[in-house]
């Protein structure tokens, strides 16, 4: 396709998934109005979901959900020789997302709670960054369909995309809504990456940070901005944790 | 003599294409003789029964709603509604009509993202819905008229399509407008002729004629064709509370599959579109019954395949009645929206028909308000050893009346596809 007199490359995509619910490459899946324009801009080569058609020739790698098994390390290594780009899809695969959680207890108690004594190929949470290296982290849970499109665009024309730097918080202004930390609801859009449009507040539900930190975020100004509401140490700490987001940052 | 003798047949499908989740198909034919065939299950287990653990209730709906990135909607209905049992919350008429809403959404998001874009391209002999777009588009147009309404409205009564947010424990986090539901009807008259359209597709597609008599099991409405709780019911005969849950399930654990494998009078059962529709027909809107007819899908269908219609009847039984419930939303008092509660401890089961079938959470809860223990029972997992048993016979079938390899591949897959198997839910 033609651009202001420009040929667009048309990359070729794979969209790969490991340990995770799928609801990242589904927002792909779910692009009614523009799916057309989506398949346009973009050769879709290797997507098990929606396709029998499987090739390894993608130039772009989209990874969805955090790696558990030896099994998912080696395919996601080898995925990785052959993208020119990776991208970690999903809070999943950014930060370990709510698979985290069972980080909480050892691996072999986890196996039992579930399993009882039967062997499952398990191990322990990791994120992409920490099995290969990752050139672009599109954040959420799930993703955005419109940040998708936006990064997509990006790649076609070979720009290097700016994820926002502000937070949450300035999406829900530019919205005018009503401030839910106003109405006496927990929220993280403070230091949360915007990209999302702020659509849990919008839904008068606080932020829950499934983004991760933006730059610059005033943490502490907000523990303290919460705890002078009221809320008990308990209950911020299981919000911040949550998606595993905000660990560097906790104490 | 049409056994074909010879050329052993070697069929192994890894990562099975076009449906939710990892699972396997193996085929082994030895002169004209199966020696093996299974459907395997080799997701990674994510543990969702361990990370409730200690969480406080408000976040278990939204925890919930990760096991699965399709049918979230259910799995957080599924949630708030065990927590609301446990702690006897009766929550206000305006949030139950919104949560029956945003089922009747996905159900119809779901069914639609199955019937076009996983099982469509096998009845049109392509791989997947994107060559369509050059060689059908109207079908795709279809598809995704269909599909856009059905988002917006999860948008509208969920949040959004994929992991909800209104959903909470109590009732809803908001309401919407009355403004909103208006313009919803005007979207929704608009879609319903793109639905007549997708009954002419599917109606032009001939079913492969293939039957093992099996046990339906569903939720059994009394009302209303049933999505949100009640009574558990068997096409065996058997009747159960919600509460008796596992005496309906009983989950075992095998070795070759992560995903867990239930039975209750035979050795396998089945859930989904198929059941409920079988054991729920009578509650059926008039337009969806009209719809079965001219499908040809009659009470008692025992065929799998006949699973992908009993989806598109469905999809014109929640279109039909959304419109009725928001017009009747439209007319009343929408201001209660979420109920106050107290914490103690107690225990609760939720059920919910969720888009592959009945689906139900459990949790133990504390004094403190944090969940001490939970079960999740899924769908698909409720399926597996129906769809092995099912596989079993169809390949048997079709080796007696002679076909290659090529159709015993195929067929294969889309029996299992009919299913709509949700495989990495099945595995959470």
């Amino acid at each position: 396709m033609k651009y202001l007199g420009i040929t667009l490359e048309r990359p070729k995509i794979g969209v790969f998934d490991f340990t995770g619910c799928e609801g990242c490459q589904l927002q792909i899946a779910n692009k009614e109005e523009t799916l057309t324009d989506l398949f346009g801009l973009v050769e879709v080569v290797n997507f098990r979901e929606i396709s029998s058609e499987r090739r390894n020739d993608y130039e772009v790698a989209f990874v969805e959900g955090s790696i558990t098994t030896d099994n998912e390390v080696a395919r996601l290594k080898k995925i990785r020789i052959q993208a020119k780009i990776l991208v970690a899809m999903g809070a999943c695969a950014c930060l370990g997302g709510v698979n985290n959680l069972r980080s909480r207890f050892p691996l072999p108690d986890v196996v039992k709670e579930v399993y009882g004594g039967h062997p499952v190929d398990t191990g322990p949470v990791r994120k992409v960054t920490e099995v290969v290296p990752v050139d672009i982290e599109l954040p959420g849970c799930p993703i955005s369909k419109p940040e998708f499109e936006w990064l997509v665009r990006h790649l076609v024309l070979g720009i290097e995309p700016q994820f926002p730097r502000y937070p949450v918080c300035v999406e829900c202004k530019q919205r005018l809504n009503s401030c839910v930390l106003d109405m006496g609801m927990m929220c993280l859009g403070p230091i949360t990456r915007a990209g999302c449009n702020a659509v849990c507040p919008r839904n008068r539900f606080g932020c829950w940070g499934c983004r991760g930190p933006s730059d610059e975020a005033n943490f502490e100004s907000l523990m303290e901005i919460l705890r002078e509401r009221g809320f008990s140490e308990e209950h911020i700490s299981e919000r911040i944790n949550f998606f595993n987001a905000f660990s560097g940052l906790l104490q | 003599m049409n056994v074909k003798i010879g050329r052993p047949i070697n069929i192994e499908i890894d990562h099975l294409s076009r449906v939710e989740g990892h699972g396997d198909i193996r085929i082994r034919i030895e002169n004209g003789k199966l020696v093996e065939c299974t459907w395997k299950v080799v997701e990674t287990p994510r543990f969702f029964e361990v990370m409730f653990k200690g969480l406080s209730i408000e976040m278990a709906p939204l925890l919930a709603a990760r096991i699965c990135g399709i049918c979230s909607i259910s799995h957080a209905l599924a949630s708030a509604r065990a927590i609301e049992r446990a702690l006897k919350i009766e929550i206000p008429e305006p949030a139950q009509k919104v949560r029956l809403l945003a089922k009747h959404a996905e159900t119809l998001q779901s069914h639609t993202l199955h019937l076009f874009f996983l099982v469509a391209p096998d009845f049109l002999d392509v791989d997947s819905v994107i060559p369509l777009m050059q060689t059908h588009p109207q079908v795709v147009e279809t598809a995704i008229r269909i599909k856009g309404f059905a988002n917006r409205a999860s948008d509208l009564f969920a949040g959004r399509t994929t992991h909800p947010m209104v959903i909470k424990v109590g009732g809803s986090t908001q309401v919407p407008r009355k403004r909103q539901l208006r313009e919803l009807v005007k979207d929704l008259d608009a879609t319903i002729p793109y639905l007549w359209e997708a009954l002419d597709l599917f109606k032009s597609f001939t079913m492969p004629d293939f039957v093992r008599e099996t046990e339906f099991v569903s939720l059994r409405g009394t009302e209303e064709y049933p999505f949100i709780g009640g009574d558990l019911v068997s096409s065996d005969g058997i009747c159960k509370k919600e509460d008796e849950y596992r005496a309906m399930t009983n989950e075992y654990v095998v070795d070759f599959s992560t995903s867990k494998f239930s039975r209750l009078s035979r050795e396998s059962f089945a859930v989904g579109a198929l059941a409920r529709f079988n054991n729920n027909y009578d509650l059926l809107h008039p337009k969806a019954k009209e719809t079965a007819e001219e499908l040809n899908l009659r009470l008692g269908e025992h065929n799998p395949f006949f699973y992908n219609l009993a989806q598109l009847v469905e999809c014109f039984h929640v279109m039909y009645e959304s419109k009725e419930i928001i017009l009747r939303l439209i007319d009343s008092d929408i201001s209660e929206f979420a109920s106050h509660y107290r914490v103690r401890g107690c225990e609760g089961v939720g059920a919910i028909e969720a888009p592959r079938g009945i689906l139900y959470h459990y949790y133990r809860i504390g004094e403190d308000g944090k969940i001490e223990k939970s079960d999740c029972v899924i769908p698909t997992s409720q399926n597996h050893v129906n769809i092995y048993y099912d596989l079993h016979k169809l390949v048997e079938e079709l080796i007696e009346q002679g076909k290659g390899e090529e159709e015993i591949r195929n067929l294969s897959q889309m029996l299992v596809r009919a299913y709509d198997p949700c495989i990495s839910c099945s595995v959470h």
